[in-house]
């Protein structure tokens, strides 16, 4: 019989990260909690008001028109940066002194702080200056980010390709490269044509990686704010305000910390919901 | 099936070879027999590996020409030359069920549905994997991998060769056996041509009927498992076969007989050497024995002695030089008289490492 030595100091060793927790996480989340259920008019006087900022965010025509925004937008940028992620990995050298070249360059638009993005496309992108809004009225296209709203929409989209699709190509080229040439040698010798290589070998190969791409981009994508804020402000009128950018203008332009709170809960809640349906679903029938 | 024949080939990895160093796979001129369980034998790095990707197309050599039944197949790819081959980590589409991976080779060349169904049926009962047919082959183990990787290639019933490299490396020890008994049992029944890759000398020795062994990029010796056990061309092969291998003793040759550490060594035939050549007798351990108790014998000192089951090793000295002696079973070692007697007819010279050839009087 082995006798098993109780020892409640233990506890203490965890006490570190117990606290390290406490104050990054869980009091700054029981704070918006907090918020979300009262109601105040002066610092420091509270009042109760149990489920009514949710009731009236839920209801709100103005938080419905930012999450469909937020869920248009997250949809189109995966859409796009996922399979041209893998096609940019794909078409990218395997070896030689290419190699270091095409990583520098993949690697340099995740190295530009965010609001520079922002701000880069911004000028970029005016239609009297700036060398893509120049460069397409030039061309006979009447383009104007600042006043059109699909304009406003094209150039968010673009810029968040531009300076996110790198990420989803590192991480698929990596993918790539863990397969053994001996899958390549032996797809040969069965005969399989370049697309039954790519849908047998390459893609299962990078399945994980890919999904690890999605969640990211999925997170990313949903709670973007620095770029189009800089861009474009959440405008022309509504037209790129998307779920973060009016969290801010609710809490900081209104100084309405009951809906702001509501909001963000509801904005966490969804994040993990999905990202959690994601990882469910892909995960499927997959041994770990 | 085709008899495979390799001319003046070479194989350089460098774009440029300059000398003799720089080539992976040296000249190599051979034929091979239609039907005939081969195997290339080496250590790491010896090239076979690059000799049999040439074979199979997955490489062009940089010299010389291959062909199969007559004719040039060196730029073919390996899907024109119809061969199969079995790589050393097991090659599994992960995503499909074993039946769907021995169905693809034949799906991507485009024969008929139900012949696909009736040979992929087959070759799951050859492969006893019947009750695994539609179970992810993800989930197997190494060896019914490698199994299915096999079955890729041997569905293909016209395939011209099946080529293995090393394909019992990751498999485990008690498995390596029946997979191996396997292979042989479907080289019988199919006739295959069938090339396999190892380093591991019984592997090479029990699969093939003849041994190709490669050093350094050379082939020093195409044999049957006797041959290279009983007249090795090369020292590599001597040392490199059997356990323990060839005992190599520098030494002098005068005549019919050598000299080894002063002492006059009979040999079975007479040998004209050239004096600056470096030359070494060459003795397997099987061929040495303790002399008796009146018996010449050349003087040596007992090192250690190791009991391996169905004998003992001795080591023992020789002058200068260690040698390897297997002593039989139930054979008493005297305690103070160790002397040993070399078998006359079982040496062999070696000049620069090469086989002479001696003279029988």
């Amino acid at each position: 019989m082995i006798t098993k030595t109780v020892n409640q100091k233990a506890w203490f060793l965890v006490l570190p990260v117990l606290l390290i927790v406490a104050l990054n996480a869980i009091i700054p989340l029981m704070t918006v909690v907090n918020y979300s259920l009262q109601d105040t008019f002066s610092p420091g006087v509270f009042f109760f008001e149990g489920t009514k900022w949710y009731r009236e965010v839920l209801s709100s025509p103005r938080f419905h028109g930012a999450l469909g925004r937020q869920f248009l937008y997250t949809g189109i940028i995966l859409l796009i940066e996922i399979p041209l992620g893998v096609l940019v990995a794909l078409a990218m050298p395997r070896k030689g002194p290419w190699v270091s070249v095409c990583l520098v360059l993949m690697a340099l638009p995740l190295l530009i702080p965010w609001n520079v993005v922002g701000a880069m496309w911004n000028i970029f992108a005016l239609p009297d200056i700036g060398l893509l809004g120049y460069g397409l009225n030039w061309l006979g296209f009447d383009y104007n980010y600042t006043q059109q709203p699909v304009a406003a929409w094209a150039t968010v989209i673009l810029m968040d390709v531009w300076h996110w699709t790198s990420l989803v190509v590192l991480l698929a080229y990596a993918g790539l490269s863990s397969i053994p040439d001996a899958y390549y040698q032996a797809a040969k010798i069965d005969g399989a044509s370049s697309f039954a290589v790519f849908r047998y070998i390459q893609l299962p190969k990078m399945k994980r990686v890919l999904i690890i791409a999605l969640l990211l981009r999925f997170m990313d994508s949903f709670m973007v704010y620095t770029e189009p804020f800089v861009l474009t402000g959440g405008g022309p009128g509504n037209s790129t305000t998307f779920l973060s950018i009016d969290l801010v203008k609710a809490a900081i332009g209104e100084f309405n910390l009951g809906i702001a709170a509501a909001m963000s809960i509801l904005y966490f809640l969804m994040t993990l919901l999905v990202c959690w349906v994601f990882y469910t679903v892909m995960m499927r029938g997959e041994d770990t | 099936m085709a008899q495979i024949k390799l001319d003046q080939l070479a194989h350089s990895y460098d774009a440029n070879p300059q000398t003799d160093a720089d080539f992976a796979l040296k000249q190599i001129d051979y034929e091979w027999d239609d039907g005939g369980a081969y195997a290339l034998l080496g250590p790491s790095g010896c090239g076979k590996t690059t000799l049999l990707n040439i074979i199979s197309g997955l490489l062009t050599p940089s010299r010389g020409s291959i062909q199969f039944d007559g004719n040039d197949v060196t730029h073919r790819t390996p899907e024109e030359r119809n061969i199969a081959q079995v790589f050393q980590f097991p090659v599994i589409y992960d995503t499909m069920t074993v039946a769907q991976n021995l169905e693809f080779p034949l799906a991507n060349r485009g024969v008929d549905s139900r012949e696909i169904r009736k040979r992929v049926d087959e070759m799951l009962v050859t492969l006893d994997l019947t009750d695994k047919a539609n179970s992810r082959a993800q989930r197997l183990t190494a060896d019914e991998k490698q199994k299915i990787s096999l079955g890729r290639g041997l569905v293909r019933y016209d395939v011209n060769a099946i080529l293995f490299d090393e394909p019992l490396t990751v498999i485990d020890p008690h498995m390596k056996w029946q997979l191996r008994t396997k292979l042989k049992e479907l080289h019988d029944r199919f006739g295959h041509t069938m090339i396999y890759v190892t380093h591991d000398q019984t592997e090479a020795l029990t699969f093939a009927d003849k041994v190709v062994v490669m050093y350094e990029g050379e082939v020093v010796q195409i044999g049957t498992p006797e041959e290279l056990f009983e007249r090795p061309d090369h020292t590599f092969v001597g040392y490199f076969i059997g356990s323990p291998g060839m005992n190599i003793l520098p030494c002098k040759v005068d005549g019919a007989q050598a000299i080894v550490a002063g002492h006059r060594v009979a040999l079975g035939g007479r040998y004209h050497v050239d004096d600056r050549a470096r030359i070494e007798l060459g003795i397997r351990p099987e061929f040495i024995r303790f002399a008796k108790t009146h018996e010449h014998g050349l003087p040596v000192w007992i090192e250690s002695v190791d009991d391996v089951g169905r004998h003992r090793i001795a080591k023992v000295r020789l002058g200068d030089y260690q040698l390897n002696i297997i002593v039989p079973e139930g054979q008493e070692l005297s305690a103070t008289d160790h002397r040993i007697v070399i078998d006359a007819d079982r040496c062999g010279i070696y000049v620069n490492d090469h086989r002479a050839t001696g003279v029988t009087a």
